[in-house]
C-alpha cells in the first residue's frame, strides 16, 4: 500500500459519485438522496483512513506527480501537509451533513439528484484544490470550482438568486483572471522547464526583480482576498449567502472561502516571501478592518443569512491576521481557525436553514420572539453554536481564536488589541440574534412549530460534537498543524520575538527556540 | 527533350500535383458539383451533392494529414513557388478540412419536416408572389454545396499561397462564394440579402486595399514571391516607406477577413444575416484561412520588419479586443453576440501573433483550431433552436436572447452543449479555450507585451459577463418559461415565441457532439496537440 494513490482516489471517488447520481435513470431517481449520502460517507471513511496513515510533522505526504502539459511545464501533482489534510477532512465531514440537511428542500426527484450530484462534484474539486502541489493545477481547480457553485446558487437558490449568482461569478472570475496574470508570470519569470509550476521547485525562485515579485504577489493575493473574502472585496458574499440555499452556503463559506486563506499560506508566503514582507502592513490593516467591519455589519442585519455571512467576514479577518503575524502560535491558530470556522459557521447556516423552513422568512424579527418555548432543542443548539462563534471556552473555536490573538500579540501588538474588540462585538451580534428569535413569552401562533427532528439533529449533532472534542482535546489537531506552521514562519523569514510567551505550546520549548533562530538567520 | 532549346527561353513551371492534392481535390469536387447541378434531375441532386461534398473535403483532409505525417523534403514549394508546401500548410489545411466537414454536417442537415436553412429560390424577390409559390411547391436548392466547396478550396489555397498573386486569387475564390451564401437564408430574407450586399461591398473594398498594397510592395522590391520579398527587405529595402505602406495595405486586406477592428464592421451584420450554418462555416474556416495567410505573411517578412509592424499589430489587437467585448456587452441577439465574441477572439489571437515568437505562433495555431471547432459547434446549436408558435408550427430561427430563456428546461442537451462552448469561449479551465488563451497571453507576456496581456485578461473578464448572461437566460429563468408556457403562449412569451431545439436528421447533432468532444479533450489533455503546434512553429521559424 506504500505507492497507493490515496489522494487521486480521494479526488476521483466523489466525481464518480456525482456522475453516478447524475445518471440515475428516472424510475429509481427517488433513491438519489440515500445513494449520494452513502457515497459521501464512503468518501469520509476514505478520508479518515488517509488521516490515520498521515504522520504529523513529516511534511508533504502522499505525494504523486505526473507530467500533464509538458509544453507549459504543468504537472498533475498532489500531496498534503497538515493544513491540507485538515481542510480535506473538513470538506469530507461537511458534504454528508449538507446532503442530509438539504433532504427535503427539493420536491422533484430530478432536482434532488442534480443538487446532490453538484455537491459531490464540488467535493471532488475541494479535495483536489487542497491537495494541489502545482500552481497551474491549483489555478485550474480554483476556477473550475466556480461552475458547480454557480449552478448551485443560480438554479437552487431563493428569489434573488440570479443576480447573486452573477455577482458571485463576476467577482470570482475577476479575481481568477488577475491570478491568471500571476500564473502566466510564474511561467515567464520563473525557472521554466518540465516542472515550471511545481510549488517545491518554485520556492526561493528569483522572479526577475523586486517589482516583478511584488506584482505577482499582488495578482495572487487579490484573487485570494476576493475568495476569502476580505474587506473591501467581500460584498459578494452576503448576497450569495442570502439568496443561496443554506446548504450551499455551508460549503461556500465553510470550505470554499478557505481556499483563499489556504492559498495565502500555501502559495503567497512560500513563493513571494519578500513581497509578503512588503505588503504585510497593509494586509494586516485590512484584516483588522474586516474583523471590525464584518462584526458591525452583522449587528445591523435583519436577514439571518446575511448576518451569518458578515460574521464570516469578521472571522476571516482573524484568520488573515493570524497568517500574517508569522509566529508559530498564530499560524497554528489560523489553520485551526479555518477548520473550526467551517464547523461553527456551517452549523449556524444549517440551523438558520431549519429556522427558515419553519417560519417561512429570513427576517429575524419576524421569526420570533418566543420561539424557545415551543422549540427548546432548536433554541439550545442555536445558542451553543452561536456561542462557538463567540469563542466560548470549552468549544474548539476558543482555542483557535485565543492562539491567533496570543500569537499575533507578539509581533503585532496594536493590531491584536483592536482585533480583540471583535470578540466583544461577536457576543453582541449572536446574543441579540438569539434574543430576537428565541426569548420572550410563549405565543399561541407558534404552538404548532415543530422542534428539531431526527434528521436535523443528525446533521447538526456531529458538528457540535466535533467542536466539543476539539475544544477539550485540541492536541491532535494542533500536532498536525504545528509542522506546516513552523515551515510557514521559516519561509516568511520573520524572526520570532525574543520573549516567547506561548501558553498553549510551551511544552515543546526546544522546537520553539529552533524555529526562532532559523527565522533570525534569514 | 528535343525542343529543349526553344523551351529554355520560357520558364517551365512544374506543377507537383501530389503536393497540391488537398486543394486540387476540393476544387475538382466543386467543378464536378457544378456539373451535377446542371445535369442531374432536381430530385436526385441532393442525394449526389451531399456525399460528393463530404467526400471531396474528407479526401482533401486525409491527403493533408498524410503529408503532415510525412513532411516533404524540399521547401521550394509547388507550382514554381506559387504554392508553399510545408508542415504549416498541411496543418492548416487539415484544420480547415475538419472544420469544413463539421460545417457541412450542419449545412446538409434538415428538420424532420424536410426544411433546410436556405431559401427555396434565392433569386426570388423577398415577399413576392413567386417566392410564395416556390415555398408552397417545397423547392429546395442544392447549389450551396458547390459554393461551399469553392470557398473551402479557396481557403486551402490561401494558406498555401507563396506569392502575392496566388494570395489574391485565393482570397477572391474564397470570398465570392461566401458573399452569395450569406444572402441565401430561408427566413428573414431581407436581412440576409442586406448582409450579403454589405459583405460584398466591404469585401470588395478590402480586396482593393490588398491589391493596391501588393502593387506598392512590387514597386518597392520588384518581387512577388513572399520569400523574395523577405530577402529584398533584408537587403535594406526595409527602410523604404513605399514598402511599409504596401505591407500595411496588404495587412488591411487580411485583417478585414479575420474581422479585426477597425475593419470589423461587416462582422455583426453578416453573422446575423447569413444562414446560421453558413455563419458557423464562415466564422470558423475563414478565420483559420485568413489568419493562416496573415501568419505566413508576417513571419516570412518578420525578421526585418517586425520593428515597424509591432506597433501596428499591438494597436489593432488592443482595439479589436476592446471593440469586441465592450459592444458585445449590450447585444440582445445570440448571433450578433457571437459576432462580437468572434471579434474579441480575433483580438486575443492577434496578441499571440503580435509577439513574433515561436510560443506566440504555436499558441495562435492552437487557438485557431480549437476556436474554429467550438464555433462550428456553437452555431450548430443556434441553427437547431427555432421559434415554435402555440400551434406547434415551426418558424424561423430563434436568435433573440429573450427567446432563449428557459431553454435549459425545454432542450437540456442543446443548452448544455452550448454552455460548454460558451465556457470555452470565456476561457474557463478544463476547456480548450482556456489552454488557448493561456498560450497566447503567455506568449504576449513573454515577449514583453505586458499591455497586450493585461488588456487581454481584462477583456476576457468582461466577455465572461456576456457569456454568463446567456447561461443565465438558458438555465436560471423562471419555470414559467417551461414547455407549458411555450405551448400556451402566455404573456411572458417574447415576440416571435420561445425557442426550442427542433428535431432534425441528426447531422447537426453529430457535428455538435464532435465539437464538444474536441473542446473538452483539448481542454483536459492538450499536451500532444500543443507539442504538435510547437513543432510546426519551430519548423516555420527555423
Amino acid at each position: 500500500m506504500q505507492n497507493f494513490p490515496w489522494l487521486t482516489v480521494l479526488i476521483a471517488l466523489p466525481a464518480v459519485g456525482a456522475l453516478l447520481v447524475w445518471l440515475i435513470p428516472g424510475p429509481v431517481r427517488r433513491h438519489a438522496r440515500p445513494i449520494a449520502l452513502g457515497w459521501s460517507l464512503l468518501v469520509l471513511a476514505l478520508g479518515v483512513t488517509l488521516a490515520t496513515r498521515f504522520e504529523a510533522g513529516e511534511g508533504v505526504q502522499f505525494a504523486e506527480r505526473h507530467a500533464w502539459i509538458p509544453q507549459f511545464g504543468v504537472s498533475y501533482a498532489v500531496g498534503v501537509n497538515g493544513i491540507g489534510l485538515t481542510l480535506i477532512l473538513l470538506s469530507a465531514v461537511l458534504v454528508p451533513v449538507v446532503l442530509l440537511a438539504a433532504w427535503r428542500e427539493e420536491t422533484s426527484p430530478a432536482r434532488q439528484a442534480r443538487y446532490a450530484a453538484l455537491v459531490l462534484l464540488l467535493e471532488s474539486f475541494m479535495v483536489a484544490v487542497f491537495a494541489a502541489r502545482d500552481v497551474f493545477f491549483f489555478y485550474l481547480l480554483f476556477e473550475a470550482m466556480l461552475i458547480p457553485v454557480y449552478f448551485m446558487i443560480g438554479s437552487f437558490g431563493g428569489a434573488g438568486r440570479k443576480p447573486a449568482a452573477l455577482k458571485f461569478l463576476l467577482y470570482s472570475l475577476a479575481g481568477g483572471l488577475v491570478m491568471l496574470a500571476g500564473v502566466i508570470a510564474v511561467w515567464t519569470q520563473g525557472p521554466g522547464g518540465e516542472q515550471a509550476f511545481m510549488i517545491d521547485s518554485l520556492i526561493g525562485a528569483d522572479w526577475g526583480g523586486q517589482s516583478a515579485e511584488r506584482l505577482m504577489f499582488l495578482a495572487f493575493f487579490v484573487a485570494f482576498a476576493i475568495k476569502a473574502p476580505m474587506f473591501p472585496v467581500h460584498t459578494w458574499l452576503p448576497d450569495a449567502a442570502q439568496h443561496a440555499k443554506p446548504g450551499t452556503s455551508v460549503l461556500l463559506v465553510g470550505v470554499l472561502d478557505k481556499v483563499g486563506t489556504f492559498g495565502m499560506v500555501a502559495l503567497c508566503v512560500p513563493l513571494f516571501p519578500n513581497a509578503v514582507q512588503w505588503g504585510r502592513g497593509a494586509i494586516v490593516a485590512l484584516a483588522v478592518v474586516s474583523i471590525i467591519w464584518g462584526a458591525l455589519m452583522a449587528l445591523g442585519q435583519s436577514d439571518i443569512l446575511r448576518m451569518i455571512a458578515y460574521t464570516s467576514v469578521s472571522h476571516f479577518g482573524f484568520i488573515v491576521l493570524g497568517i500574517f503575524a508569522f509566529t508559530e502560535t498564530a499560524e497554528i491558530g489560523a489553520s485551526f481557525y479555518m477548520v473550526n470556522h467551517g464547523l461553527s459557521t456551517g452549523a449556524l447556516f444549517l440551523l438558520a436553514g431549519f429556522l427558515i423552513a419553519r417560519r417561512g422568512t429570513q427576517d429575524m424579527t419576524a421569526m420570533g420572539p418566543g420561539l424557545q418555548r415551543t422549540t427548546p432543542l432548536l433554541a439550545g443548539t442555536f445558542l451553543t453554536v452561536g456561542l462557538s462563534a463567540v469563542a466560548l471556552p470549552g468549544l474548539s473555536t476558543f482555542v483557535s481564536e485565543f492562539m491567533v490573538l496570543a500569537g499575533s500579540y507578539q509581533t503585532l501588538p496594536a493590531q491584536s488589541v483592536i482585533a480583540a474588540l471583535g470578540v466583544i462585538l461577536a457576543a453582541l451580534y449572536i446574543l441579540i440574534a438569539y434574543q430576537k428569535i428565541f426569548t420572550g413569552p410563549a405565543r399561541d401562533d407558534l404552538a404548532d412549530t415543530g422542534d428539531l427532528g431526527g434528521r436535523e439533529l443528525w446533521a447538526v449533532g456531529p458538528l457540535i460534537a466535533l467542536m466539543l472534542v476539539f475544544g477539550f482535546y485540541p492536541k491532535v489537531a494542533i500536532d498536525t498543524l504545528r509542522e506546516p506552521a513552523a515551515t510557514t514562519v521559516q519561509q516568511a523569514g520573520v524572526s520570532e520575538p525574543r520573549k516567547v510567551v506561548d501558553p498553549l505550546s510551551s511544552y515543546v520549548g526546544p522546537e520553539q527556540v529552533d524555529s526562532g533562530q532559523e527565522g533570525a538567520e534569514q | 527533350m528535343s525542343a529543349g532549346t526553344v523551351l529554355a527561353a520560357t520558364p517551365v513551371i512544374q506543377i507537383e500535383w501530389g503536393s497540391l492534392l488537398p486543394v486540387a481535390v476540393v476544387l475538382g469536387g466543386a467543378v464536378i458539383s457544378v456539373l451535377v447541378e446542371a445535369f442531374t434531375p432536381p430530385r436526385a441532386r441532393r442525394a449526389v451533392q451531399v456525399p460528393l461534398a463530404f467526400a471531396a473535403v474528407a479526401v482533401a483532409g486525409l491527403a493533408a494529414l498524410d503529408m503532415a505525417m510525412a513532411p516533404v523534403e524540399s521547401s521550394d514549394g509547388a507550382a514554381g513557388g506559387a504554392v508553399t508546401v510545408d508542415p504549416m500548410t498541411m496543418y492548416l489545411q487539415l484544420a480547415i478540412a475538419v472544420s469544413a466537414l463539421l460545417g457541412l454536417l450542419v449545412i446538409a442537415d434538415r428538420t424532420v419536416q424536410g426544411e433546410d436553412a436556405f431559401a427555396p429560390q434565392a433569386s426570388a424577390a423577398p415577399g413576392s408572389e413567386y417566392e410564395e409559390q416556390t415555398r408552397k411547391a417545397g423547392l429546395t436548392q442544392t447549389d450551396v454545396f458547390p459554393l461551399v466547396l469553392f470557398a473551402t478550396g479557396g481557403m486551402m489555397l490561401l494558406i498555401a499561397a507563396g506569392d502575392l498573386i496566388t494570395l489574391f486569387v485565393a482570397l477572391e475564390v474564397l470570398s465570392l462564394p461566401l458573399y452569395l451564401l450569406a444572402g441565401m437564408a430561408r427566413h428573414r430574407r431581407l436581412l440576409s440579402q442586406e448582409a450579403s450586399l454589405k459583405y460584398f461591398l466591404l469585401g470588395a473594398l478590402a480586396s482593393a486595399f490588398f491589391l493596391f498594397g501588393a502593387a506598392w510592395v512590387y514597386g518597392a522590391t520588384g518581387a512577388l514571391k513572399l520569400v523574395e520579398i523577405g530577402a529584398a527587405i533584408a537587403d535594406g529595402a526595409g527602410l523604404d516607406p513605399v514598402l511599409l505602406v504596401g505591407v500595411v495595405l496588404i495587412l488591411v486586406g487580411l485583417l478585414f477577413k479575420v474581422g479585426a477592428a477597425p475593419f470589423h464592421s461587416w462582422t455583426p451584420d453578416v453573422y446575423q444575416g447569413a444562414p446560421t450554418p453558413i455563419t458557423g462555416f464562415m466564422a470558423a474556416c475563414t478565420k483559420i484561412a485568413a489568419f493562416g495567410a496573415l501568419l505566413r505573411l508576417l513571419y516570412t517578412l518578420a525578421p526585418s520588419l517586425n520593428w515597424d509592424l509591432t506597433p501596428v499589430l499591438w494597436t489593432v489587437s488592443i482595439l479589436t479586443m476592446l471593440v469586441g467585448t465592450v459592444i458585445g456587452l449590450v447585444q440582445r441577439d445570440v448571433k450578433r453576440l457571437m459576432a462580437y465574441s468572434a471579434i474579441a477572439h480575433t483580438g486575443f489571437i492577434l496578441t499571440g501573433v503580435a509577439s513574433f515568437t515561436q510560443d506566440g505562433l504555436s499558441g495562435a495555431l492552437f487557438y485557431l483550431f480549437t476556436y474554429g471547432i467550438a464555433t462550428v459547434g456553437a452555431f450548430g446549436v443556434i441553427a437547431l433552436v427555432r421559434e415554435v408558435d402555440p400551434e406547434g408550427h415551426m418558424r424561423g430561427e430563434a436568435t433573440g436572447l429573450d427567446q432563449w430563456r428557459g431553454l435549459g428546461r425545454r432542450s437540456p442537451l442543446a443548452a448544455g452543449a452550448f454552455t460548454v462552448f460558451l465556457l470555452s469561449f470565456a476561457g474557463i479551465p478544463l476547456t480548450a479555450g482556456f489552454v488557448a488563451k493561456f498560450a497566447v497571453f503567455g506568449a504576449a507576456f513573454g515577449a514583453g507585451g505586458v499591455a497586450l496581456g493585461v488588456v487581454g485578461l481584462a477583456c476576457s473578464a468582461a466577455a465572461a459577463f456576456f457569456y454568463a448572461r446567456v447561461i443565465v437566460a438558458m438555465f436560471f429563468e423562471d419555470a414559467s418559461f417551461g414547455l407549458g408556457a411555450l405551448l400556451e403562449g402566455g404573456a411572458a412569451v417574447p415576440k416571435g415565441g420561445l425557442g426550442i431545439a427542433v428535431r432534425t436528421l441528426g447531422l447537426t447533432q453529430i457535428a455538435v457532439a464532435v465539437a464538444l468532444v474536441f473542446t473538452l479533450m483539448f481542454g483536459v489533455l492538450p499536451g500532444w496537440f500543443l507539442g504538435f503546434t510547437d513543432e510546426l512553429s519551430f519548423l516555420l521559424l527555423s
